[in-house]
C-alpha cells in the first residue's frame, strides 16, 4: 500500500534559504565540496531520491523545490552520522535537514503516522498518546516510594527527568525501575516530576516540529522552576541533548547529564556492590545523541565492564561510526513510511552486527532501543538468543537489587 | 459558496472514565474533552471543498475546555469564521445542540452544513439528522466524499459490504461526513500560534437551552461482572437430565 501524503505545496516558504544560513554554522553549507562522504555514511543514503550530499547539491542548483517535493528527507533519522564525518563541518543533521522538514511539515507534507505522535505530543505531552496522569505509573510498587516531588515538595540533590518511552514503555519501565533501585542503593536523593513532566521534544525538534518543541521546552521550563534541587539526569538521550544543547537558548538552563555519566562519577562507590556475575559477551550500542552528539563513549563503557563476568566486545560500527537504531529524528514514529521504503529496518542491521560478533547480550542507554532491538531480534536469523538489556538493568542485577 | 460545520467536543477516551455520585452521568472532576472525531473529519472535508472551488468556511462549536484552541487550529487549516457559542452547556444534550445551532444556521444561510456523521457520545441521536429536521433541510449521512455542481451535491455515501450510492441533493443540505476524502491534514504549532494572533473568535450568547425530545440517563455504570453461567459436570445422558430439570424448574418444559 502506498503512504498517502497530504498535498504538496509547490513553492518554498520565503525566509526558508535566510533561515537556513542564519541558524549555527549554516554559512558552512555553502563550503559544501560535494565529495559525496555525507551521502555514503548516512544509512539510508542509498534509498534516499536526495541524500545529503545531493539535497546541497540542489540548494545550489536552486531547485530545491523538487526536495521538498520529493519525500524523501522523511528517511532521515537525524542520527548525525552525515554531520559527524563532512570533511567541511556542515551541521548538516541540526541545519539542513532539520529546517527541511520543518518545511516540509509547513506545507502539510507528512506521514499520517508521524502525524499522529505530533499531534499526541501536543495534546497529551508524550508522543504516544497516553494519559499524563499516567506518567508514574511504573514508580507503583516500589520501596521505597518515589519520591514526585508535585506532592512531596521536598528538595531533592537530583532531579531524574524520565522521559516518555522511560516512563510509559511496557518494556521500559522495568528498566526505569531498575535504575530507581540503583539509584536508591547508592542512597541518591532523588525526585521525579510525574504527571508534571512533559516530552522533552527533542525528536519532535528533529522531525520538523520546532513550534511544538518549544511548546514542551516552555512546560518544561515552568515546572523546573517550582522545585529545587541541584542538577537534572535523564534516561533519555534525546532529553539530554535538548536539557544540555537545546533549552538553554531558552531560557532554560540546568546542569544536566545522562545517567550513565551520573553512575560512571560514583563507579568507586559502585564497584564494591556489583557482586553478582554476569557470564556473557556484551556489545554495546552507542546511542546517537549520547555518543556521536555529545562525546560520551566511555562512561557507558566503564559501567559494563565493572560488572564482573562481563566480556566487553566491539561491533563493527562504534563510537563515532556507531549505527543508529532507527528511532531518531521521527524515526520511532514513521515505522510503517520507512519500511515501505527500504524494507529493511536500521534495528535489523544493528542486530545482525550484534550476531556477528558473538556477543550473547546487546546493551544500550537509551528507550528507544530495547523494544526496536527485541523487535529486530524476532526476524533476524540466529539473533534468538541475543538479549537487549539496558545498562541500569544489568547494574541492578549485578547489584541483586 | 458558504460552508457551516458545526462540531462539537467528547470525553477523550485515554482518561479513564469514572460515574458522578449521583450515578446517571459522568464524573467531569478528571474529564478531559476532545473535538469529536467524525467532526474533525468534517471540517478537513470542508476546507478540501474550499481549496477545491471557492468558498467560506464558518466553524462552530460551543464554549468548552480546547474550544478555543481547535477553532485556531481550524483558522490555521483554513476555515474564514470562527463561532463559539457561550453559555451554561451542562445540560446540553444533542437535542438541545441541535437547537442552538440550527438558530445560529439561519442567520448564517450557508449552503451546505457538514457535520460528523456520529460521536461516542450520541444517547439521544446524531446531530446531523435532528438539525435538517429544525432547518427543514435535506439529510444524507455515512459520507465520505462528495462534489458539489452548481445547486447541487453529489454525496457518496458508504453502506455495509463496502457499497457505495453516489446520492445527488438540492442545496441548502445537511451531510453527516463519515470521513474526509483526506485524513485531517496536521499544522504545525507555529501556524496555530501565529492564527492566535490574527485570527479572531465570535462568541454568541446563548441562554434558555431545550433539551426537549432528548432521552434521560437513569443509571449509568461500569459494565458489571455477572456470574449467571453454570457448568453442567459429568457424561452426556447426566447432562441431559440435568437440563431437562433447570428447564422444568424454570416452567418452559
Amino acid at each position: 500500500m502506498e503512504i498517502t501524503l497530504s498535498p504538496v505545496s509547490s513553492s518554498l516558504s520565503k525566509t526558508f534559504f535566510a533561515s537556513l544560513y542564519e541558524l549555527t554554522n549554516g554559512e558552512r553549507i555553502r563550503t559544501c565540496l560535494q565529495c559525496g562522504t555525507c551521502s555514503g555514511i548516512c544509512p539510508f543514503g542509498y534509498i534516499m531520491k536526495f541524500p545529503p550530499g545531493k539535497m546541497i547539491g540542489a540548494l545550489r542548483a536552486e531547485i530545491f523545490d523538487q526536495v521538498i517535493k520529493a519525500d524523501s528527507v522523511w528517511m532521515c533519522v537525524s542520527c548525525n552520522a552525515c554531520s559527524a564525518f563532512c570533511p567541511s563541518n556542515i551541521p548538516i543533521t541540526a541545519a539542513l535537514m532539520t529546517r527541511a522538514k520543518e518545511e516540509m511539515l509547513l506545507a502539510g507534507n507528512i506521514p499520517t503516522e508521524l502525524q499522529a505522535a505530533l499531534e499526541n505530543t501536543q495534546r497529551y505531552g508524550n508522543p504516544m498518546g497516553e494519559s499524563p496522569r499516567k506518567r508514574a505509573d511504573w514508580t507503583l510498587g516500589l520501596q521505597p516510594e518515589v519520591n514526585i516531588l508535585g506532592k512531596t515538595r521536598q528538595p531533592v540533590d537530583v532531579l531524574w527527568f524520565v522521559g516518555d518511552y522511560a516512563s510509559f514503555h511496557s518494556r521500559m519501565q522495568s528498566a526505569t525501575r531498575a535504575l530507581a533501585k540503583v539509584l536508591n542503593a547508592l542512597g541518591i536523593k532523588f525526585g521525579i516530576l510525574g504527571p508534571e513532566e512533559n516530552s522533552d521534544g527533542d525528536s519532535q525538534r528533529l522531525a520538523g516540529e520546532r513550534g511544538l518543541f518549544e511548546m514542551m521546552a516552555q512546560k518544561n521550563g515552568q515546572i523546573f522552576k517550582r522545585y529545587k534541587f541541584n542538577e537534572i539526569i535523564t534516561t533519555d538521550p534525546h532529553a539530554f541533548n535538548a536539557l544540555k544543547n537545546e533549552y538553554p537558548a531558552l531560557g532554560i538552563s540546568h546542569p544536566v547529564k545522562h545517567y550513565t555519566q551520573f553512575l560512571y562519577e560514583r563507579l568507586e562507590q559502585i564497584k564494591p556492590l556489583l557482586k553478582n556475575e554476569i557470564k556473557a559477551r556484551v556489545a554495546y550500542h552507542d546511542p546517537c545523541y549520547l555518543g556521536r552528539v555529545n562525546g560520551i563513549f566511555d562512561e557507558p563503557r566503564a559501567l559494563l565492564k565493572a560488572i564482573p563476568g562481563i566480556e566487553l566486545v566491539e561491533m563493527s560500527h562504534q563510537r563515532l561510526n556507531s549505527l543508529c537504531c532507527g528511532g531518531g529524528g521521527g524515526g520511532m514514529w514513521l515505522d510503517g513510511f520507512q519500511w515501505e521504503k527500504a524494507h529493511t529496518r536500521l534495528s535489523e542491521w544493528r542486530v545482525r552486527e550484534a550476531v556477528v560478533a558473538s556477543a550473547e547480550i546487546l546493551a544500550v542507554g537509551c528507550p528507544y532501543e530495547p523494544p526496536r532491538f527485541e523487535d529486530a531480534i524476532k526476524t533476524i536469523q540466529n539473533a534468538s538468543q541475543l538479549k537487549v538489556r539496558e545498562i541500569a538493568e544489568l547494574l541492578a542485577e549485578a547489584m541483586g537489587l | 459558496m458558504k460552508i457551516a460545520v458545526p462540531v462539537k467536543f467528547v470525553p477523550d477516551l485515554v482518561e479513564e472514565l469514572t460515574i458522578d455520585p449521583g450515578g446517571a452521568a459522568l464524573d467531569t472532576t478528571w474529564l478531559r474533552l476532545i473535538i469529536n472525531e467524525f467532526d474533525d473529519h468534517a471540517v478537513e472535508q470542508a476546507i478540501l471543498l474550499k481549496e477545491r472551488g471557492s468558498g467560506q468556511v464558518a466553524v462552530t462549536t460551543i464554549e468548552s475546555e480546547g474550544a478555543d484552541d481547535f477553532l485556531f487550529a481550524a483558522a490555521a487549516k483554513g476555515a474564514d469564521q470562527l463561532i463559539k457559542l457561550t453559555g451554561d452547556f451542562s445540560s446540553a444534550n444533542n437535542h438541545a445542540l441541535a437547537r442552538v445551532y440550527a438558530d445560529l444556521l439561519k442567520e448564517l444561510q450557508p449552503d451546505l452544513i457538514l457535520t460528523g456523521v456520529q460521536a461516542h457520545n450520541d444517547l439521544d441521536g446524531s446531530v446531523g439528522p435532528l438539525l435538517a429536521e429544525l432547518l427543514g433541510l435535506p439529510y444524507v449521512g455515512y459520507v465520505a466524499g462528495l462534489t458539489v455542481t452548481g445547486d447541487k451535491v453529489v454525496a457518496r455515501k458508504e453502506y455495509s459490504g463496502g457499497l457505495v450510492a453516489e446520492v445527488e441533493v438540492k442545496l441548502p443540505a445537511v451531510l453527516g461526513i463519515q470521513a474526509s476524502e483526506q485524513p485531517p491534514r496536521y499544522v504545525a504549532y507555529s501556524k496555530i500560534r501565529q492564527v492566535m494572533g490574527t485570527a479572531k473568535i465570535e462568541e454568541r450568547p446563548v441562554s434558555g437551552l431545550d433539551p426537549s425530545g432528548g432521552t434521560a440517563v437513569s443509571r449509568m455504570f461500569q459494565p458489571e461482572v455477572a456470574e449467571r453461567a453454570t457448568m453442567l459436570e459429568g457424561g452426556a445422558d447426566e447432562v441431559a437430565d440435568k437440563l431437562v430439570g433447570i428447564f422444568k424448574e424454570l416452567g418452559t418444559l
